[in-house]
């Protein structure tokens, strides 16, 4: 008998595709967080391989904060129509109403339309199990967090009681009321996402590849103007080679000045750089332990 | 020049020839244990550090907290990089396992930090369960602990055939070959009492650098593999899974249309080919593969740890939880095994409760007898033990509701581990290694009947049922039963009265009032209850009982609908102050332990089918209630 020996990644394919099918096999009514991001890309060609030939039987629930990046809800709406899955769009009707915005609004911003946001459409909807395509490789609390991470009835995390996790037995027992996280990529690092959609050939929003893009500096961060509600304060914008390593509201991402223009340029920029992936994003720089405490609200 | 630097250069100048080599990686995941101060945090730090994965911005955040709040001066804290939860900070203590990454030319490594403390143990196992090797860190100037011995135990216990001793501070010791030496005889004494017949002792020094990624020159004594190396090269675990039996775990059946139904699963062992026959447990039936589906295209073969899913040439019955093996070496299938338990909440183990099992992923109902022993972790020894408290692990019976397809654990940590969850709170309360099977249950053959249940409630021309009255002492629940038992039988109704109090005189007089007491009692009263509406009789009962999993336990021994819960509803002080038998002053009074809602909780049915208000009505009253609706 001949033996195969499986690479880093077929191991981590098999094991999210493991995970979904638990979930699937285990949850009333399971949605897929779904944000456009190469991390979503990942999780949705990975929800694909895990039930073809069926497509995957769940809803893709995008929360969004109606201030992305005009080329993410171009991709989502191919994206979800290529899968042959539905796409569950919610926006905060709260945070509509009173214009909540980046630019007038700091940390309100992300508590109203993504914690908020994300609150309100599962339990609107019911979602009992949610996928987020969070790795742990991204942030110190994220590192800690179990792959079945229990939310209680108020969508709290209780990092200090998290349930013992063994093997690829999960427990996704819980009340009424009660639901689910689960990061079918929590062992996956930034390369691995790379690699993984070069090899696999996955679609992602052009932002992560570099162009001449018209920017504004401010407060350190390097800020695409991506639309007529960027108030520009006496400022503007230069046109730069730019990409973005993540993606999240326009106003709050910071892109980077780059040249790469390919996916293997982009794995050599990243493997090359000095900054980790998250520090473009404003929303960690705001406290210490940051993230826990968003989680622990709720935040995904 | 160290490898991890060569790397470097490659990525600069040739890309495309770095993510060829990097796509070809393996995978091995670890874990480092040790007791607080042995210098684990340093040691990953250090390999996360020489293999680049901590980036500038960290740096500086690490920088800044170290000066804040770490422990080593104005030197960088590696513990902080790891210790990632505000509480870990704060108390400078490793609580829950930390997941961290890093890559070398020929592997991609997931470290599982995992906390030393006894009270978090089952973090560490949590850690423990998915590695494939263990560093085991010893501090040089300490020798062998306590904590050593418990890590090399747990380790080993969850089944890692790969342990390092790495023998760390090995710089204030002066790099000196007699203490190493001595270390590793103490250490290999105490392992091979305990099974342990390979590891790979490795003296370091963390903080130093020496042996980690490159050989130190102060060592020279010193010529096994320094520790990189040695993780890079150590066998996997999943290479050997390849050369087992094939066995797979339906996880869930792919149904698209009429055309295709497909069996989705990882594979736990072996190989599968088209063509294969193979047999599905526990029916036994068997068939061929006639496809492996893909997304990417039909494969020819496929191994252990790959996600698959499977068709066969014929249309057999398979379902989730069951197991796909090679028709030639199929499985075992029983009720009832022997099996280490590991308990991990705060409630400790009730002997008897009915608790949800899940291995792999079927989920049945099971509960665990009395454990044989308790394991002191620390010493190794075999102790007495009525139960097992909060990271505790005896060795017990468990019975499953049904025949489960399984493998001894130290042949498949699929097949043989499972984990138990509490049916009210829905916690993973324990963890399981399947020993063996027991052969008792499957010596015991059901005898059938000719007379069967329906033909004795036919002849008494009645639906057989058990009326359960469930409150507090004192509650009114022997006067109600007594009533409603007359009533029946004026209306030429077969019934039988099943009383507490009369059933500790004798069936039930060996049992005390501990929880698992508790337990047994309401089991053998639900046996009881289930024979006599197999003769056809309405029972009537009047316990206490409890807890809401022992009547849902009486419940699921039942057909649908012949359990009816009613709850005599008395509040606590109604029903101290009417106190008939003089209990709830002793209780008080401390002459008698465990008394239910004193010092032993009532946990309320959440759902009865009847609810008797005893504040607002008389006992004739609720009998006539309870009649009026059961009795058409």
């Amino acid at each position: 008998m001949s033996i195969m020996t499986l690479t880093h990644l077929q191991r981590l394919e098999a094991e999210a595709i493991h995970i979904m099918r638990e979930v699937v096999s285990e949850a009333e009514k399971p949605v897929m967080l779904y944000s456009v991001g190469k991390d979503s890309a990942v999780m949705l060609h990975l929800a694909k391989k895990a039930f073809y030939p069926s497509p995957p039987p769940f809803p893709l629930l995008h929360v969004d904060t109606t201030w992305k990046f005009r080329d993410m809800y171009a991709l989502r709406d191919r994206a979800a129509r290529k899968a042959g899955m539905q796409l569950i769009v919610h926006q905060n009707p709260e945070a509509l109403r009173a214009g909540i915005n980046p630019f007038d609004h700091g940390s309100l911003h992300t508590d109203m339309w993504k914690t908020e946001g994300l609150k309100q459409a599962l339990d609107l909807h019911g979602f009992d199990a949610a996928f987020g395509g969070a790795r742990r490789d991204e942030e110190k609390s994220r590192a800690k967090e179990r792959i079945f991470s229990f939310r209680t009835a108020s969508h709290r995390w209780d990092p200090k009681n998290q349930r013992p996790e063994l093997w690829r037995t999960y427990n996704a027992r819980k009340n009424k009321g009660e639901s689910m996280r689960v990061f079918p990529l929590s062992n996956w690092t930034e390369l691995d996402i790379w690699q993984y959609i070069h090899l696999e050939n996955i679609e992602i929003v052009p932002l992560y590849y570099a162009a001449e893009r018209p920017t504004v500096k401010r407060d350190g961060l390097l800020l695409m103007v991506d639309d007529d509600r960027f108030p520009l304060n006496g400022e503007k914008p230069v046109m730069r080679s730019v990409r973005f390593r993540t993606l999240g509201c326009y106003p709050l991402t910071g892109a980077v000045e780059s040249r790469a223009q390919t996916l293997p340029e982009i794995i050599q920029e990243m493997l090359l750089t000095t900054t980790s992936e998250r520090q473009g994003r404003a929303i960690d720089h705001d406290q210490a332990a940051s993230m826990e405490k968003k989680k622990q609200e709720g935040y995904f | 020049m160290n490898e991890i630097y060569k790397t470097d250069a490659l990525i600069a100048e040739d890309i495309d020839t770095y993510l060829e080599t990097h796509q070809h990686k393996t995978m091995l995941r670890f874990i480092t244990c040790g007791s607080v101060d042995d210098g684990k945090s340093t040691l990953i730090g250090r390999l996360l550090y020489d293999s680049k994965m901590i980036f500038e911005d960290q740096l500086a955040t690490l920088e800044a907290d170290s000066k804040r709040v770490g422990t080593q001066g104005e030197a960088i804290d590696f513990a902080l990089l790891v210790d990632g939860l505000a509480a870990e900070r704060e108390q400078g203590i490793t609580i829950d396992v930390a997941y961290r990454f890093f890559a070398t030319e020929k592997r991609k490594f997931i470290v599982a930090d995992t906390p030393g403390h006894e009270q978090y143990t089952r973090n560490m196992v949590t850690g423990a369960s998915t590695a494939d090797l263990a560093v085991i860190l010893i501090d040089a100037r300490k020798g062998v602990l306590t904590q050593t011995r418990r890590h090399s135990y747990l380790a080993h216990l969850i089944g890692i055939r790969h342990l390092v001793l790495a023998v760390n501070k090995m710089d204030l010791v002066d790099y000196d070959e007699a203490v190493f030496k001595k270390i590793v005889a103490d250490y290999r004494s105490f392992a091979e009492s305990i099974g342990i017949l390979d590891f790979t002792p490795i003296p370091i020094s963390g903080l130093a650098g020496d042996n980690i990624t490159s050989r130190s020159q102060a060592t020279p004594w010193y010529d096994g593999p320094v520790l990189l190396d040695h993780l890079e090269t150590v066998e996997l675990d999943q290479t050997a899974d390849q050369l087992k039996p094939f066995r797979m775990q339906v996880q869930w059946v792919n149904r698209p249309n009429l055309d295709f139904r497909g069996f989705a699963g990882t594979i736990a062992s072996g190989q599968i080919r088209m063509g294969d026959e193979i047999r599905v447990l526990p029916s036994g039936k068997t068939s061929t593969i006639s496809r492996i589906v893909t997304l990417d295209g039909d494969l020819e073969v496929a191994v252990a740890g790959q996600a698959v899913t499977l068709c066969f040439a014929d249309e057999i019955d398979c379902s989730r939880g069951q197991i796909i093996t090679a028709s030639k070496s199929p499985v075992e299938v029983a009720d009832q095994f022997e099996a280490t338990v590991i308990w991990m909440d705060e409630d400790e183990l009730v002997p008897g409760r009915a608790y949800w099992l899940k291995i792999g992923p079927q989920t049945v109902t099971a509960s665990v007898a009395h454990p044989k022993y308790q394991v002191n972790v620390n010493t190794m020894e075999h102790l007495a033990a009525k139960t097992l408290d909060l990271n505790a692990i005896g060795v017990a019976n468990i019975t499953t509701d049904r025949d489960i397809p399984f493998g001894g654990y130290d042949e498949s940590r699929d097949l043989g581990g499972f984990i138990l969850i509490d049916k009210m709170t829905n916690r993973t309360v324990g963890a399981g290694l399947i020993h063996f099977a027991l052969r008792r249950a499957q010596n015991i053959h059901w005898q059938a009947t000719d007379i069967s249940r329906e033909h004795h409630a036919a002849m008494k021309n009645q639906k057989p049922m058990v009326l359960w009255m469930t409150g507090l002492s004192g509650s009114g629940k022997s006067t109600i039963a007594n009533i409603v038992e007359k009533k029946l039988a004026r209306m030429n109704r077969h019934t039988f009265l099943l009383d507490g109090d009369n059933v500790r005189h004798g069936l039930n007089k060996d049992l005390g009032f501990t929880d698992s007491d508790r337990v047994e009692n309401i089991r053998r009263v639900g046996e009881v209850a289930k024979l006599m509406t197999e003769a056809g009789l309405i029972v009537i009962t009047a316990f206490i009982s409890p807890f809401r999993s022992e009547r849902e336990m009486v419940r699921s021994m039942l057909p649908p609908g012949e359990f009816i819960e009613i709850f005599i509803d008395t509040p606590l002080e109604e029903a101290e102050k009417r106190d008939v038998k003089g209990l709830y002053a002793k209780a008080r009074a401390g002459q008698l332990k465990n008394f239910t809602g004193i010092d032993s909780p009532y946990e309320p049915p959440e759902a009865p089918h009847i609810r008797i208000d005893t504040t607002k009505m008389s006992a004739e009253e609720a009998a006539d209630l309870i009649i009026e609706k059961l009795i058409p």
